[in-house]
C-alpha cells in the first residue's frame, strides 16, 4: 500500500519547470479570485433577485418563513440563519477550492506528452477533511437538538387556547372544546403578548387521509395523520390574518384546501367566540330556504345549530357567515359565489367531496337567502 | 490481443434479417446486450416521464391555470416520480453497471447470464405494466387511470375507500414486479464482483466504480426486501380485506410511511453512489492522475452504505415523532454528509496538480461537483428537524432533490454517455454539440432549479395542481418553466447527437481517452466475449502500467 507521492519519470524535470515558467501566481490568484467572485456575485443575485420577483409587501399575503410572527417560527428562523451561516461558509470554501482547481491546474494549449505528477493521496490532507466536518456536524447537532426540544416539549401554559384541528378532503374543521365552539377552515386564536402568553395548542387529528398543518409564519407543519393524534402550538405576537394551506398531499383537492388563521385582539378575540357561542337566529327571511336544506341531502353532510341537520361529513354552518370564504378559502364568502358552489361545486374545486345539488331556481335562491342569515 | 479481437468479430457477421437481429436481441444473456437495452429502456422512459414534467410545469406557469384538470395533473405527478426512479434511474445505473463491470473486473460475462436477462425483462415488464394503468387503471369502476396517489403512496390515501379503482394495483404491483428484477440483478453484481475477477485483481485493485456499484448492489439487496414486503400487505389490504394500513379499522398509517422510507432514502443513495463510480473513473482521467485516497474513498462509500440505511425517518421530521427520535434522525443524516464531503474533497484532490482536460464528460463532471455541493448543504438545512418542519414538503424540497438527481445523478450520467459511448458504439460522441448540450443544460437546470427553492421558503407546498395569486410566487414559477423547457431543449440536442455519431461519428478505436481501466484494452464495441484471454493485472490501472513500462503503478502496490 503506498501513500508515496511520485513524479512521472518520463516528464519529471520538465513538468516542474514548466509549472514554474507558466504560470504567474499572483495572475492566477487575481483570475481565480475574481472569477470565483463573479460566481458567488452571479449566485447572490440571482437569489436576490428571486427574493426580489416574489415582491414580499407587508401585509402578510407572502406567507414567507422568514417573515415569523409567532414564538415556534421565529425559533425557526433563528436555527435557520444558524445553519445558513455554516452551510453558507462549507459552500464558500468548497467552491473557491474547486474554482481554483479548474482554472488552475487547466491543461494548456503548449502541454505536450507526459504526466503531471502522480499523487496517490495523503493521510494528513485526508485526516483533516474528516475531522473538520465531524467538528461542524457536532456544532451543528447541538444547536439542532436544543432546538427540537425548546419547540417540541415546550409546557401548555394553563391560560393556552386548546383548539382540536381534523384535516378531511378538502377542509379543516376547527373545534375549541373548553369554549365550545366548532368552525371550519378559518381558524381564529388571540395574540399573544410575551409578558403573559396564551398560545394556542392545537390537537391534530385527521378524517379520512394525511393532511399537514402549515402557516409559515406561525409554525412549522405538522401532519394530521388518521389514528396518529399529534400536537402543535401557535404563540402570534401580532393580530392579523396568516395564510397557509395543507402541506401533505391528501387527494384531488389538495391545491385548494387552504388555510386561513386570523389572530385576534384578546377583545376582538372574546367577541368572536360570543358570537360563535351564540344559537342560531331564526330569522324569517330564510324560512323558506331553511326548509329546503332541512329536506333535502344538504343535512347529511352539514350542521346548523337548532335544525335537523347534524351531518359532520361537510363543515358546520352554524355561523357561516362569519367566514370570509368558503370552499376551505377556493372562493370569497359572497352570495354569488354560494349560489354557484351549490350549484356546481366543480367550477370553483373540480374534485371537491360536495355534490351538486340539483336544485331549481326558487329553491336555490330560498336556500341561499337562509345561509345568508347564518350570522 | 485487441486486433485480434476485431479480425474474429468481423468474420462473426453475416448479414442478418431485421427479425434475426431482434431475435437475438429479446433472447440474447450477454451482459453488454443487456447493458445497452436497460440503457434504451430507460431512455425511452426518460422522454416519457419527461413530457409528464412539462406538463406539470405548463399547468403552474400562472396561478389558476386551467391547462389539465387536477385529477389529470395529479396523475402526472405521481407518474413521473414512479417512472423517473424506477424506470429511468435504476435501470439507466443497472445498464451501466452491467455493460462495464465484467469488462472492468477483466470477465467474460456477468455471473448468471440468464438471471441477468430474466431480471431485465422482469425490469422491463413492470415498466409497461406501470404505463398499461393509462389503458386498464379505470376498471369497471370509471374512477380514473394512471395512478394518482403521489410516488410514495402514502395510506391510507391508497385504500380501496380513497383510491378506487385498479390504477393503485397497476402502481403496486408494477414496483413488486420491477423490485424482484431488481433483486435479480444485485445478486448478480455483486457475485460477478466477488468470484469473477481476473488473476491479480485483489479486492484493493478493483476499479473504484466496481467497489461503488458492489455497495450499491449490496443495498439494493437489502432494501428492495421491506419495499416488497409494503407492497404485499397495500395487496392483502386492498384485496384480501387486510387493516395493515387501514387506520378506520385500528391499521397504522405511519407504519407505511417507515416501510417505504427505509426503502426510499437508502434507494438514493443507490442511486447516487453510481453517479460517485462514474466520477471516479471520469475525473482521475481527465486530470491525467490516479484517484486520491483509494482506500479512503472505498472506506466512505461503505460508510455511507451503512449510514444511509439509518436515516430514513427524516423524510418523517413532521409526522409528530417524539423529539429523541427526531434529534436521532438529525444526526444521523448529518453524519452521512461526512463521508460524502471526503469523497468531494477526494475527487477535488484527484484534479489537484493535475492536468485537466475539459471534454464534455469531464463538464458535465464538473457541474456535478457543483451542484452536488449545494444538493448536500440543503440536505445539511433539511436535516435539522426545526427547519426540516418549515421546508418538509415545500417546493425547497423538490428543489432538493431535483439538485440530486438532476444536477448530481443526471449529470453523472451525461458524462458517462460521453466518456463510454465510444466504447459501447465504437464511436466518438461530437464534442461541439456535447458542449452546446452541457452549456444549455446548465443554464436550464440552473434556472429552473435555483429559483424552484424559493417559493417553498415562500411557503408553497409541493403537488399542488394550481395556486392563489398574490403570494409572491407566479414569476418565479414561471421562470421555473422556462428553465425547464431550455433543459427539454437540451435533451434534444443530446438525443441529436447519439443519432448523428451513431452513423457519422469518428471512428473511437480502443482507447478513445488514453484510459487506464480494463474496458479500454478490447475494440470499440467490445467482442461477444470481452478478452481472448483473460488478462492479468498488476496494480489498479493495468493500462498505466502497459502504457508505462518504466515506471508502472505495480511498483507501488
Amino acid at each position: 500500500m503506498s501513500w508515496c507521492f511520485r513524479e512521472d519519470s518520463a516528464a519529471n524535470g520538465k513538468d516542474v519547470k514548466r509549472m514554474s515558467d507558466n504560470s504567474n501566481d499572483v495572475d492566477w490568484k487575481i483570475i481565480c479570485g475574481r472569477m470565483a467572485g463573479v460566481l458567488v456575485l452571479l449566485a447572490g443575485i440571482l437569489f436576490a433577485a428571486g427574493l426580489c420577483l416574489a415582491d414580499s409587501p407587508k401585509d402578510n399575503s407572502v406567507p414567507s418563513i422568514f417573515e415569523p410572527r409567532s414564538t415556534p417560527a421565529e425559533s425557526i428562523r433563528h436555527l435557520s440563519f444558524f445553519v445558513l451561516s455554516v452551510t453558507g461558509l462549507i459552500f464558500a470554501v468548497v467552491f473557491i477550492l474547486l474554482a481554483f482547481a479548474i482554472v488552475k491546474f487547466r491543461s494548456k494549449s503548449g502541454d505536450r506528452g507526459g504526466e503531471p505528477a502522480q499523487v496517490y493521496g495523503s493521510t494528513q490532507i485526508e485526516l483533516a477533511w474528516t475531522v473538520i466536518p465531524i467538528l461542524i456536524v457536532a456544532v451543528l447537532f447541538a444547536a439542532t437538538a436544543q432546538m427540537i426540544h425548546a419547540i417540541q416539549d415546550a409546557p401548555k401554559p394553563k391560560e393556552a387556547v386548546e383548539v382540536t384541528a381534523i384535516g378531511h378532503q378538502f377542509w379543516w374543521e376547527f373545534r375549541y372544546p373548553k369554549l365550545g365552539i366548532v368552525t371550519a377552515n378559518e381558524l381564529h386564536v388571540p395574540v399573544s403578548d410575551p409578558a403573559h402568553p396564551t398560545p394556542t395548542f392545537l390537537r391534530l387529528l385527521s378524517a379520512d387521509t394525511d393532511h399537514s398543518f402549515w402557516v409559515p409564519q406561525l409554525a412549522g407543519k405538522t401532519d394530521l395523520i388518521p389514528n396518529h393524534p399529534n400536537e402543535t402550538w401557535l404563540d402570534p405576537h401580532e393580530t392579523g390574518l396568516f395564510l397557509g394551506q395543507c402541506a401533505q398531499y391528501c387527494g384531488t383537492q389538495h391545491a385548494k384546501m387552504l388555510l386561513r388563521v386570523y389572530v385576534d385582539s384578546p377583545e376582538d378575540f372574546n367577541v368572536w367566540v360570543r358570537r360563535q357561542q351564540q344559537a342560531t337566529n331564526q330569522d324569517e327571511r330564510g324560512a323558506a330556504g331553511r326548509h329546503v336544506f332541512e329536506t333535502t341531502a344538504c343535512v347529511n353532510c352539514h350542521a346548523v345549530g337548532g335544525t335537523n341537520g347534524t351531518g359532520r361529513f361537510g363543515p358546520d354552518l352554524t355561523h357561516m357567515m362569519s367566514r370570509h370564504t368558503i370552499a376551505s378559502g377556493a372562493a370569497d364568502n359572497t352570495p354569488e359565489n354560494l349560489r354557484l358552489w351549490i350549484q356546481n361545486p366543480d367550477a370553483i374545486k373540480p374534485g371537491s367531496l360536495m355534490p351538486a345539488m340539483k336544485l331549481n331556481d326558487a329553491d336555490l335562491d330560498a336556500l341561499v337567502r337562509y345561509l345568508e342569515t347564518l350570522q | 490481443m485487441s486486433s485480434n479481437a476485431m479480425t474474429i468479430q468481423d468474420v462473426a457477421a453475416p448479414d442478418r434479417t431485421w427479425t434475426q437481429v431482434l431475435h437475438e436481441w429479446v433472447t440474447t444473456v450477454d451482459h453488454k446486450r443487456l447493458g445497452v437495452l436497460y440503457i434504451l429502456y430507460a431512455l425511452v422512459f426518460l422522454v416519457i416521464a419527461g413530457f409528464e414534467a412539462a406538463i406539470i410545469r405548463i399547468q403552474l406557469i400562472r396561478p389558476h391555470n386551467d391547462f389539465v384538470s387536477p385529477q389529470v395533473f395529479n396523475r402526472m405527478f405521481t407518474m413521473h416520480g414512479t417512472t423517473m426512479i424506477f424506470f429511468v434511474a435504476m435501470p439507466i445505473l443497472f445498464g451501466f453497471a452491467n455493460y462495464l463491470v465484467p469488462l472492468m473486473i477483466g470477465a467474460r460475462d456477468m455471473a448468471f447470464p440468464r438471471l441477468n436477462a430474466f431480471s431485465f425483462w422482469l425490469t422491463a415488464f413492470g415498466g409497461f405494466l406501470l404505463y398499461f394503468s393509462f389503458l386498464g387503471g379505470n376498471g369497471l369502476y370509471g374512477a380514473g387511470n394512471a395512478p394518482d396517489v403521489g410516488w410514495w403512496a402514502y395510506a391510507p390515501l391508497t385504500s380501496r375507500a380513497f383510491s378506487p379503482g385498479h390504477s393503485s394495483e397497476y402502481w403496486t404491483i408494477a414496483l413488486l414486479v420491477s423490485g424482484f428484477g431488481s433483486m435479480g440483478t444485485a445478486v448478480n453484481i455483486i457475485a460477478t464482483i466477488i468470484s469473477m475477477r481476473c488473476p491479480g485483481m485483489t479486492l484493493s485493485r478493483m476499479p473504484l466504480f466496481a467497489w461503488l456499484n458492489l455497495t450499491m448492489a449490496g443495498m439494493v439487496f437489502l432494501v428492495i426486501g421491506p419495499l416488497t414486503a409494503a407492497q404485499l400487505m397495500l395487496c392483502v389490504d386492498r384485496y384480501l380485506g387486510g387493516h395493515f394500513f387501514d387506520t378506520q379499522a385500528g391499521g397504522s398509517a405511519t407504519l407505511w410511511m417507515h416501510f417505504f422510507w427505509i426503502f426510499g432514502h437508502p434507494e438514493v443513495y443507490v442511486l447516487v453512489i453510481p453517479a460517485f463510480a462514474f466520477l471516479s473513473e471520469i475525473i482521475p482521467v481527465f486530470s491525467r492522475k490516479p484517484i486520491f485516497g483509494y482506500p479512503v474513498m472505498v472506506g466512505a462509500t461503505i460508510c455511507i452504505g451503512f449510514v444511509s440505511m439509518t436515516v430514513w425517518a427524516h423524510h418523517m421530521f413532521t409526522i409528530g415523532m417524539n423529539s429523541y427520535a427526531n434529534s436521532f434522525f438529525a444526526i444521523t443524516t448529518m453524519v452521512v454528509g461526512i463521508p460524502t464531503g471526503i469523497k468531494i474533497f477526494n475527487w477535488l484532490g484527484t484534479m489537484w496538480g493535475g492536468r485537466l482536460q475539459f471534454k464534455t464528460p469531464m463538464l458535465f463532471c464538473m457541474g456535478f461537483l457543483f451542484q452536488f455541493l449545494i444538493a448536500g448543504l440543503t440536505g445539511i438545512m433539511l436535516s435539522a428537524a426545526p427547519f426540516n418542519w418549515q421546508l418538509s414538503g415545500s417546493y425547497f424540497v423538490v428543489a432538493h432533490f431535483h439538485y440530486v438527481i438532476v444536477g448530481g445523478i443526471l449529470f453523472a450520467l451525461f458524462g458517462a454517455f460521453y466518456y463510454w459511448y465510444p466504447k459501447i458504439i465504437g464511436r466518438m460522441l461530437n464534442e461541439t454539440l456535447g458542449k452546446l448540450h452541457f452549456w444549455l443544460f446548465f443554464i436550464g437546470f440552473h434556472l429552473c432549479f435555483d429559483l424552484m427553492h424559493i417559493p417553498g421558503l415562500l411557503g408553497m407546498p409541493r403537488r399542488i395542481y394550481t395556486y392563489e395569486p398574490g403570494r409572491g410566487w407566479e414569476t418565479l414559477n414561471l421562470l421555473v418553466t422556462i428553465g425547464a423547457f431550455i433543459q427539454g431543449i437540451a435533451i434534444l440536442v443530446f438525443v441529436v447527437n447519439m443519432i448523428i455519431s451513431y452513423f457519422k461519428g469518428a471512428k473511437a478505436g480502443n482507447d478513445p481517452w488514453d484510459a487506464w481501466t480494463l474496458e479500454w484494452s478490447v475494440s470499440s464495441p467490445p467482442p461477444a466475449y470481452n478478452f481472448a484471454s483473460i488478462p492479468t493485472v498488476a496494480s489498479r490501472r493495468p493500462l498505466w502500467d502497459l502504457k508505462h513500462p518504466e515506471d508502472p503503478d505495480s511498483h507501488y502496490d
